[in-house]
């Protein structure tokens, strides 16, 4: 009951506050369009960042490839809004056009998260059931034919991009998705599953031992994760109206990984200051753009000496402020190596 | 018939490049148990080491002594290049989770890459040509004088590579080191010396490659490091990772296989066949062609 009265106040926040946004509220009282864009796209990359760490922070397998499963979120779902949007919503006329806008982005989104997800089973299978390195060659090779299949498709535009996808998705829906992401992270994470995952990260041969099907286990946290990365990617075609296989590149999922990275593999709000933080700093480095990716590269190289946790490391925003030991699954995993 | 035997030549002559280049990642892979995504870079770096040094050669004219000047030039800059890569970047955090390391290279990767892109300038260069060009017609199939130097360049360096790993003193140490790192150690071997020998061989194989590669399509590139690096180390993988021979044999399985698949069906699927053969390994035999089933130890 709290948790839907919860559920409920965010949903409204994030309406007023999108109204008020877009000037709808407060005549004259509005974001600048550049801003209210540089927001959602936050939102998005929360998502995208938020998705990934439940497969690399908190399971401990790498995958670099989240750009293609976004991919295929945007293209399933931006097919689905425009060959069967039209449709969708002459057999939902009853409704005010609000809701009938509403049912087809959800119906696009859920689309896009079911193929995503498909896509991360088939890659997830064969790749989970090695150790950690293959996956991150796998995910990378994975992304490179997703682009390579799309560029050839010419019902998407093939390499000319796909344009006229209607702009379904606003900063209500965004937030309401990263909102739902961290939630659904949060809870994974915290139930028995979520242990289970922490524990193939810290000792995947002790995990295994303890009688966990530790395969199973990894390739749910990348269905999963994969799902999420399709959702961001409904929504980025969505709002952006224009996607183009450029736009899905494995610089994307590297961006991905430098968010979650700064900010703390295994720390929810460490994801969400990570995808801020590097929003923040693309944007305010506009002038010195082709420096920015430099910059990056070696922030990303110095913490991995200074600080390999990221700045949150595991702990979560609150505890890191007030508690400096408690985290979950304790201290950050070390490996022999010695 | 003719045309297969062509294609056969330049999947040959690419396959070569591609074991090269794998040849780094397998070793690397076996001393440190590191995917050394930066090693696709020191390729880049060394096709562009080797465009600058023709350039300040090309009074000289296109010959073979210009040629080899260029080759051994830029395997000696990089072979630098990789062992201070190493010592920066990677010792650092060898003591680190694996993952640590990994996220590392990544990021020397990206470094590199955009560097690069400031350094030589965002568009492709034409490598100069630097040996005599010639064709040779043989039962039907075209070999031009770059393809037989590349099969032959890359051959001797392999026959090189093999001799130093099977007979000297340090390649003993090497495959010591490769085998187990910390017994290698309680044996005396000074492994960080070993890490970085095996850095600075394998990144210059990588600019041998480069230079190579700059002798045959003329268009280097900074990003050319990404997709030439991925696909050696499916080579690397094909042939079972930390395995040299299975290096060798993976690059020219992909190579052969790229260009079969480019000249019978598809272009567009030039850059897609390689991770489809990772996957189909990955499935059906993990450890590679020749590699050995690793039981993991705890």
């Amino acid at each position: 009951m709290k948790g839907l009265l919860v559920a409920a106040a965010v949903c409204a926040g994030l309406f007023v506050l999108n109204a008020l946004f877009v000037g709808a509220l407060v005549p004259g009282v509005a974001m600048p369009p550049y801003f209210l864009q540089v927001l959602c796209l936050a939102g998005i990359n929360i998502t995208l960042a938020v998705s990934l760490n439940l497969i690399n922070g908190f399971t401990g397998q790498f995958s670099i490839g989240h750009a293609g499963f976004m991919a295929i979120g945007a293209y399933a779902s931006a097919y689905f809004t425009v060959t069967a949007g039209d449709r969708l919503r002459a057999i939902l006329g009853f409704l005010p056009s609000a809701l009938q806008e509403s049912a087809v982005l959800l119906s696009a989104l859920s689309i896009g998260a079911l193929l995503a997800a498909v896509a991360g089973f088939f890659v997830g299978v064969p790749s989970l059931r090695l150790r950690g390195d293959y996956l991150a060659i796998v995910t990378l090779g994975f992304g490179e034919i997703i682009r390579v299949v799309i560029e050839s498709l010419d019902a998407v535009g093939g390499a000319r991009g796909f344009a006229g996808i209607p702009k379904l998705a606003n900063f209500f829906w965004i937030y309401l998705f990263a909102a739902a992401t961290i939630l659904v992270v949060y809870r994974i994470v915290h139930s028995s599953f979520g242990r289970t995952l922490v524990a193939i990260r810290e000792d995947e041969v002790a995990a295994e031992a303890m009688g966990v099907h530790t395969t199973r286990a990894k390739v749910i946290s990348f269905v999963v994760s994969s799902a999420m990365a399709g959702v961001a990617g409904g929504l980025f075609a969505h709002y952006l109206m224009y996607i183009h296989p450029k736009s899905f590149t494995f610089l994307r999922s590297f961006e991905i990984i430098i968010m979650i990275v700064i900010g703390g593999l295994g720390s929810i709000s460490g994801s969400v200051l990570g995808a801020v933080l590097f929003i923040g700093l693309t944007e305010g480095l506009r002038q010195f753009a082709q420096y920015r990716m430099v910059l990056f590269s070696l922030l990303l190289i110095v913490l991995m000496i200074v600080r390999p946790q990221g700045i949150l490391g595991h702990k979560e925003f609150v505890t890191f402020l007030t508690k400096r030991r408690r985290s979950i699954g304790g201290a950050p995993g070390t490996q022999e190596g010695a | 018939m003719t045309t297969f035997l062509q294609q056969l030549v330049n999947g040959l002559s690419l396959g070569s490049i591609y074991a090269l280049i794998a040849l780094g990642y397998t070793m690397v892979y076996g001393v440190l148990r590191l995917i050394n995504f930066a090693h696709g870079d020191v390729y880049m770096v060394g096709a562009y080491v080797g465009y600058y040094l023709s350039r300040r050669l090309q009074g000289l004219g296109p010959s073979i002594t210009s040629a080899l000047l260029v080759m051994l030039g830029s395997m000696l800059i990089c072979a630098l290049f990789g062992v201070l890569i190493e010592r920066l970047a990677y010792r650092p955090v060898r003591r680190e989770a694996r993952l640590t390391l990994l996220i590392t290279a990544i990021g020397v990767s990206l470094f590199i890459e955009n560097v690069a892109q400031l350094v030589f300038g965002p568009d492709p260069k034409f490598f100069p040509s630097l040996a005599p060009h010639a064709d040779f017609l043989v039962a039907g199939v075209r070999l031009t004088s770059e393809q037989i130097t590349v099969i032959v360049v890359s051959l001797l360096l392999m026959l090189l590579l093999r001799f130093f790993i099977m007979k000297t003193r340090t390649g003993k140490a090497m495959r010591a080191v490769s085998f187990s790192l910390d017994a290698a150690k309680l044996m005396g071997i000074s492994t960080d010396r070993i890490i970085a020998v095996t850095f600075a061989l394998g990144s210059a194989l990588a600019a041998a490659a480069g230079v190579l590669i700059g002798m045959q399509i003329p268009k280097i590139a900074p990003d050319m490091g990404i997709i030439y690096g991925l696909k050696a180390f499916v080579a690397a993988v094909l042939g079972g990772i930390g395995s040299i021979p299975g290096a060798v044999l993976g690059g020219l399985l992909i190579g052969m296989s790229e260009v079969m698949v480019v000249g019978y069906l598809s272009s567009a699927y030039r850059d897609a066949i390689a991770f489809g053969i990772l996957i189909l390994v990955l499935i059906l035999r993990p450890q590679g062609l020749l590699g050995r089933v690793q039981k993991e130890k705890v």
